[in-house]
């Protein structure tokens, strides 16, 4: 039994996003939603998250960035596309800077199609995400019994 | 048998101390939800927060970072266990003062920037709220006659009408020691969404769930602190505690972060007029009544 899906504690990157989906994950926190009822926290920090939102399509300049946030972050961990551009770099995937969705350059877990992705939506991926964090930890912890060093 | 009474009080402290605290930190974060016009999370939810923190792998930049972690958690104990034994006031609170020093230290040890930048800001708080906890305490002498904590229980009569400066400006300096606004320079609960988290930016999993533990032990004591005016009349008291908790919300809601410069500056002048008022008027009273 492990205490992630009870205290999910999430790290937001925009990514090149034209700041719709960024809107819509900030209204997530907002009065209205409020996703801190399921213990939600919306850290800033990698190294304290469990779970990686990132918004927009990777292009050159943001790569690295991206790479680097998803290194920092302790396991288990999961990372959540959310919008159209994130998950396959949506109307500018023809652009000759843009390399396309998240998944080009870190693992990806859940995908959250909508342009912007509405707040049920993104709370919907947050939740699924879960699921997958839990089997994470699962996989983990069983390697772990295999390998002692851990 | 009542010699042996004060190893009960520890034992009762060092068990039940972070249950009391990480309830007292689960009603806050309930209440300061409801504030902001929220539901706010289940009230279990900073033993939740720990438990997945001591799941989550642990990342370390220095292998001694977790020997100063845990020697914060060990000198913070030893500082509400000579507390609740009934022991040496000021000893007690030097014992705080190291932790808070070892947990400077653990920042400093990780040689990361955004460390620096908040275990340089935690010095300048304790900077500014030391002056007025020992102002406190002196005062605590000078109207019981003994450091001891026992003494000071058994004082008759409520301490707090012979240091009313003196526990304003106690609740003053609390607000940074339970790190609420406006003066959580150095980490706060709060501020999720800022990159520089403060003293904690380097420590993860099990270090971070320690420093979470460390701070309902710390909480805990300080309220043990603010009971000690009141301690002639338990129900007052015990009003007394729920009353400036809750004013330490609200102030929390209400407030916006200061500039270390208006922390200082603040709980200093805070110190030197209302304890050393409060300390002269004792000391006139003494020798002219």
């Amino acid at each position: 039994m492990s205490y992630l899906p009870k205290s999910p504690w999430l790290v937001h990157y925009d990514a090149s996003s034209c700041n719709g989906c960024d809107i819509e994950v900030l209204a997530c926190l907002t009065p209205l939603y409020d996703v801190e009822r399921f213990g939600v926290l919306n850290i800033g920090n990698p190294k304290h998250a469990d779970i990686f939102v990132v918004t927009g399509s990777v292009n050159e300049q943001n790569r690295s960035v991206i790479q680097n946030i998803y290194n920092q972050m302790a396991e288990p961990k999961v990372v959540v596309a959310v919008g159209a551009c994130a998950s396959s770099g949506g109307i500018f995937r023809e652009c000759y800077n843009v390399q396309g969705g998240v998944d080009n350059v870190i693992p990806v877990d859940v995908y959250v199609s909508g342009c912007a992705a509405r707040p049920e939506a993104i709370i919907d991926g947050v939740v699924q995400a879960l699921g997958v964090l839990e089997q994470k930890y699962e996989e983990s912890k069983k390697k772990g019994a295999e390998t002692s060093h851990v | 048998m009542s010699d042996y009474l004060w190893i009960l009080f520890v034992v009762l402290y060092i068990v039940l101390a972070p249950f009391i605290g990480g309830m007292i930190a689960g009603i806050d974060r309930k209440i300061t939800a409801r504030m902001q016009g929220r539901y706010g999370p289940p009230l279990l939810q900073p033993f939740y927060d720990v438990l997945k923190l001591m799941q989550k792998e642990n990342i370390v930049v220095n292998k001694h970072q977790k020997l100063y972690v845990l020697c914060s958690l060990i000198f913070i104990i030893v500082a509400g266990a000579i507390f609740f034994a009934g022991g040496d006031l000021l000893l007690s609170i030097f014992a705080l003062a190291l932790a808070s020093i070892f947990l400077v230290i653990a920042a400093y040890s990780t040689y990361s920037p955004y460390a620096y930048l908040g275990a340089e800001r935690e010095l300048i708080q304790i900077m500014a709220y030391e002056p007025m906890v020992i102002l406190t305490i002196v005062g605590m002498y000078i109207a019981t006659g003994s450091f001891s904590v026992t003494d000071i229980g058994a004082y008759e009569g409520l301490l707090v009408l012979k240091l009313p400066a003196m526990f304003v400006g106690f609740v003053y300096i609390l607000t940074i020691k339970i790190r609420k606004s406006p003066f959580d320079i150095s980490m706060s609960h709060h501020a999720h969404q800022e990159i520089v988290r403060g003293l904690t930016t380097e420590f993860s999993g099990k270090e971070l769930a320690y420093i979470e533990i460390s701070h309902w032990y710390e909480n805990v004591m300080l309220l043990g602190l603010v009971y000690l005016f009141f301690a002639s009349n338990p129900i007052l008291a015990v009003l007394v505690l729920v009353a400036t908790y809750f004013l330490e919300i609200l102030i929390d809601n209400v407030n916006s972060r200061l500039k270390w410069q208006s922390v200082l500056f603040s709980t200093w002048l805070v110190a030197f007029v209302l304890g050393i008022a409060n300390i002269a008027v004792l000391g006139f009273l003494k020798y002219f009544l």
